[in-house]
């Protein structure tokens, strides 16, 4: 996980005047900081890598255009994050017109339960509720396979297709690993609307990841 | 929020129900009481012990998706942006 992103306010600051006054480092300072976070951030709205790339760099002209009015109210990372998601969501609103790709996303995995009822024993049992078989450990198996190309390949596959409202919370929790204040804060919502997001769209990964390692 | 209000908070946890609390639980958001109930339970339930940890898994496995680095073209691409960028407002500002 990206933990290391966090400036402090002082660094923030010299950066933030360093950047005003056109000095590349500071750019390059923080292109370093945050260009694989906000790729990642336009993913969650837009269905191709490479017209990620294109909204970020777009974003980074946000940035520079806006630097000379920007406040700090908010955190420079924060800003600088909700300008990449907003020209994101309009890029991919624009995308949705000319490619379908609303259609092929699962609409139902916004309600339902995190596993299948069918998993469970019936009210008629003596534990209802309690497994019918139960889940298998995953320590079993090698690394290398947990982590392979092939896998990774397949979360995606399982990010994309979860409704936008939570592939942009679980995109920020657990690909970019921030802290659930980090992702209310961004994105403008409750606590307990976050965790509600961020349980149904770990529950869905997870029930991809388990068909994937099981086939 | 019916539902949750729902909850019997007297009786044993079931597997059902444990599966829509695990990330209350990772993120130790769970009521004290919910916590007692829950700890109870995967106490004596091996299922629910690997279903989370195969929950920790699916969120290592998610972090491993961050680990790209910016692409040359990319940071070639956003060096010619600012330098641009810089030239415009010099000309404006000068």
């Amino acid at each position: 996980m990206n933990l290391t992103s966090a400036a402090s306010p002082t660094d923030e600051l010299e950066l933030v005047l360093a950047l005003r006054a056109g000095d590349e480092d500071a750019f390059t300072d923080l292109v370093n900081r945050y260009q694989a976070q906000m790729v990642k951030i336009a993913l969650a709205y837009v269905p191709s890598h490479a017209i990620a790339e294109e909204v970020v760099q777009e974003a980074w002209l946000g940035v520079l255009n806006g630097i000379g009015r920007f406040e700090q109210r908010s955190q420079l990372k924060t800003w600088i994050m909700r300008i990449v998601m907003n020209r994101a969501k309009r890029r991919g609103a624009q995308e949705a017109r000319t490619i379908p790709i609303s259609a092929i996303r699962d609409e139902g995995a916004d309600r339902g339960p995190s596993v299948e009822p069918d998993r469970f024993r019936g009210q008629s049992d003596q534990w209802p509720g309690h497994w019918l078989v139960a889940p298998e450990g995953w320590s079993g198996i090698p690394e290398d396979r947990l982590l392979s190309k092939e896998t990774l390949a397949h979360v995606g596959k399982a990010l994309e297709a979860l409704p936008e409202s939570q592939r942009e919370v679980i995109t920020l929790r657990d690909v970019l690993g921030y802290s659930s204040a980090e992702v209310c804060n961004v994105l403008a919502i409750s606590e307990t609307n976050q965790r509600v997001l961020l349980h149904r769209a770990r529950s869905r990964v997870r029930a991809a990841v388990q068909r994937y390692l099981q086939q | 929020m019916t539902k949750q209000n729902a909850r019997d908070t007297s009786s044993e946890m079931t597997c059902q129900e444990l599966v829509e609390l695990v990330t209350e639980y990772l993120d130790d958001t769970l009521a004290p009481s919910e916590r007692v109930r829950f700890d109870a339970h995967l106490s004596t339930c091996p299922g629910c012990t690997a279903y989370i940890e195969q929950m920790r898994t699916t969120i290592r496995v998610l972090g491993k998706l961050s680990e790209e680095s910016v692409s040359e073209t990319a940071r070639r691409e956003l060096l010619a942006t600012f330098r641009t960028w810089k030239a415009d407002v010099a000309k404006r500002d000068g």
